[in-house]
């Protein structure tokens, strides 16, 4: 309850809780014995429309619910946090059942993910029941980017082929869940020359990988290509130390043909997969490397 | 409604004066006399309906389950063949929805029916009031046994009526909480003296309110606490059947002897033997008019035609009438035939329609359920064939208790490819009873084969066993290239 920006509302909510209630115990004692007119039908003399009021009196058990009720406020003010920044006895709020409720939970299910964790993720990936915890973790978290099937997209690398940016080892993919990746391809038309270089540098990748290509342009561009082998490798074989894609295969992340190629060499690119390790504890991420892991291991 | 009240005031008027008293009063307590009649037997066959309902159905079993369960921990409700979800809540409205506006009909036909006759408060108070009588005696021993001091006799009868109320009640409590929890198992369960924290909570909750509001708290509860009580005189009119005193029949009333004629001494036919008082569960006096306490039980008139047919006069000085048959003395059919009024027509409308509606709808409701939702991470890609594909999570529930099979088509575009993610045909078959299955499932289709942009679709899932069909839109994106 510390969120208050003025010292001024505590005190005003204070005020008005502890004076409303103040105001209901005096009305009732004020109630208690009171003058009124009263007609020896039992009518108050006040009519409306012919409709003469009674005078039927608040039975006993209905104050007494009354005095309960506001020794009940009075107990709940003290015992909980209700008047402006006092904490309450309890020193209860929601943060804190929010966490306590969490840990209870986290000690419920840790008997289920304690049973797979003492398996290797080849092994876990084998079992069912833990292939579709893992799946349950995939759909909630993961799929929002690689897709529901994990075949992902553009700039969102698919998971279920055996082409692997970082290593495909059950260990990496843990590395990569836990700490995330940032994949990082700087701008290098400028390294490479003219515009004319980069289209031969261009071709030459096509060639690569057997995609349709200028043969011409391919050959012209073979030398600049030292420039990119740095990372891609001399045969552009790509080196997952870094990240750095294969360019030999058919699987284009950043898009397909001349042009997606051109323009990745003038743009460079920055992609970037978050870390997980916050948000899950080390036993899901296990059965998520097992599900994951069993995508393109069946 | 009110004129009646405010005549019989009138008449008493004296000068007010002004005097000094507290607004609060301890409730007199109500010795209601028994009384036995036409009404009361009535009252005592709902009683018996209600009762033989109540403590009678948990016990049913339908299909190797209990017939009626409310499964709050699963979110799932059985009724006999139907199982119902969190999703089908829209019944529970329809129902409660139905139930107002069957008392809207009955109050406005036959004033307060409900609570005379079925309402938990009146049921149980009569079970409560008929053990008190046979232990404690009938109104005057009862009042004589409260002012007797605390001797041998009193100490036994009067815990005797607690044991019996406690026992009642807790019974009361046990059968609620069987509405929740299996009464097959919670009944061994309290004998074997192993009832969980909840269950033990709630049957002492359930059976201490049976306890506390049908042995003491009583009219107090129609009187201060229903809020139905003070708004149904909003659906009384003119015509509606009501508790009613023939005054002009009646008055002026006076005591006098069997032999005496009915109308001798210039006086009206009411004897004021104060009988219909004494008989009022709510302690008031019929013969000022309709009042807000009155819950129209018809014990007055039970006992008013017993004094009558003694007294050797005609029945129905108190009886069911209409304020216009009172005013214009018809009779019983001319107060029939006002029951053709537009109010009674509208409300009776209504009700069927959405009766009908209710049982139409429940007849077709799908015992399975589908959600298509589109991935939106993945708008649409090229596969390595050339395709265009689209990705689509499809949440399956099976709603019976039985194992089903499924099959879906999708139509809306020409030669759509389905292809299941998991590369597995049997993901839409044999759903265990209530499995909740996701299924992700990737629809493609030629590139070029439609122009760019966004495209219905239609999926539809049946049920191979009910032949049931339940269609989900969604759209196939082809993106420009």
């Amino acid at each position: 309850m510390n969120d208050f920006v003025s010292g001024f509302w505590p005190i005003w909510i204070s005020t008005i809780t502890l004076g409303g209630i103040a105001f209901c115990v005096g009305l009732l004692i004020f109630a208690s014995r009171v003058k009124v007119t009263l007609d020896s039908d039992n009518t108050n003399g006040h009519e409306w429309d012919g409709i003469k009021e009674m005078n039927n009196p608040l039975p006993m058990w209905w104050v007494g619910l009354f005095i309960i009720t506001v020794i009940f406020g009075l107990a709940y003010l003290y015992l909980f946090p209700g008047l402006g920044t006092y904490d309450g006895k309890f020193g209860w709020s929601g943060v804190k059942q929010y966490e306590a409720e969490v840990a209870k939970n986290n000690e419920k299910i840790a008997p289920l993910y304690a049973k797979y964790a003492a398996l290797s993720v080849e092994e876990v990936a084998k079992i069912p029941e833990a292939r579709d915890i893992g799946k349950r973790i995939f759909l909630n978290n993961c799929a929002a980017c690689h897709g529901s099937d994990a075949k992902g997209s553009r700039g969102f690398p698919n998971l279920t082929d055996s082409d692997w940016l970082y290593g495909g080892a059950p260990d990496t993919i843990k590395v990569t869940i836990n700490n995330g990746r940032n994949g990082i391809m700087p701008p290098m038309a400028a390294a490479i020359g003219s515009e004319e270089d980069v289209k031969n540098v261009a071709n030459y990748v096509l060639s690569l990988s057997g995609s349709i290509h200028d043969s011409g342009r391919a050959n012209a561009g073979k030398e600049k290509f030292a420039v990119c082998a740095a990372c891609h490798g001399a045969e552009g074989k790509g080196n997952q130390l870094i990240g750095a894609p294969n360019l030999s295969d058919n699987i284009w992340l950043h898009g397909q043909g001349e042009a997606a190629i051109i323009k990745r060499v003038h743009e460079g690119k920055n992609n970037v997969m978050p870390a997980w390790k916050e948000k899950f504890s080390q036993e899901q991420i296990h059965l998520l490397t097992a599900y994951v892991w069993g995508l393109s291991n069946k | 409604m009110s004129d009646i009240k405010v005549n019989a005031v009138n008449k008493t008027t004296i000068p007010e004066q002004e005097v000094v008293l507290s607004l609060y009063k301890s409730a007199d307590k109500i010795y209601a006399r028994s009384v036995s009649g036409v009404f009361d037997r009535w009252r005592w066959v709902m009683v018996w309906a209600t009762q033989l309902f109540f403590y009678g159905v948990p016990w049913l079993e339908w299909g190797g389950r209990q017939a009626m369960l409310f499964d709050l921990e699963a979110k799932r409700f059985y009724i006999f063949g139907l199982v119902f979800h969190p999703q089908d809540l829209i019944y529970l409205s329809f129902l409660l929805i139905v139930s107002a506006l069957s008392l809207f009909l009955f109050t406005a036909v036959a004033g307060r029916l409900w609570c005379g006759f079925t309402c938990p408060q009146t049921v149980y108070t009569e079970i409560f009031m008929w053990i008190e009588n046979k232990i404690e005696g009938d109104r005057i021993a009862r009042m004589r046994l409260d002012d007797s001091k605390w001797n041998l006799n009193k100490v036994t009868r009067k815990s005797l009526k607690q044991v019996a109320w406690i026992t009642f009640g807790l019974w009361t409590g046990v059968t609620f909480v069987g509405y929740f929890t299996p009464i097959r198992e919670l009944v061994p369960s309290i004998i074997e003296w192993q009832l969980g924290g909840w269950e033990t909570f709630w049957i002492c909750f359930y059976g201490f309110a049976t306890y506390g509001n049908a042995g003491y708290m009583r009219e107090q509860v129609c009187k201060y606490m229903c809020p139905y009580a003070r708004f149904q005189s909003a659906m009384f009119d003119d015509d509606t059947m009501i508790v009613t005193y023939d005054e002009a029949r009646g008055e002026p009333r006076g005591a006098r002897s069997k032999k005496v004629a009915e109308n001798a001494n210039g006086l009206g036919s009411c004897i004021d033997c104060s009988i219909c008082v004494q008989v009022c569960p709510t302690g008031i006096d019929i013969r000022n008019g309709l009042q807000y306490e009155c819950i129209g039980c018809g014990a007055c008139i039970d006992a008013c035609d017993d004094v009558m047919d003694k007294m050797g006069y005609a029945k129905g000085l108190i009886k069911y009438s209409t304020q216009n048959g009172m005013t214009n003395r018809w009779s019983r059919q001319q107060m029939l035939r006002r029951l053709m009024r537009p109010r009674v027509l509208i409300y009776t409308a209504i009700l069927v329609i959405l009766t009908v509606g209710m049982v139409v709808s429940l007849y077709f409701k799908p015992d399975f359920r589908l959600d298509v939702l589109r991935d939106r991470g993945v708008l649409a890609r090229f596969t390595d064939e050339g395709n265009i594909e689209n990705v689509y999570t499809l949440k399956l529930e099976n709603d019976t208790e039985t194992i089903r099979d499924f099959d879906l088509k999708v139509s809306g575009l020409p030669e759509l490819v389905m292809h299941l993610a998991d590369g597995n045909a049997q993901d839409f078959k044999s759903l265990q009873p209530f499995e909740k299955r996701n299924v992700v499932l990737e629809l493609q289709l030629a590139d070029g084969a439609v122009r760019t942009g966004s495209h219905k679709i239609l999926f539809e899932m049946t049920d191979l066993q009910s032949k049931e069909t339940v269609k989900e839109k969604s759209v196939f994106i082809v993106p420009s290239n």
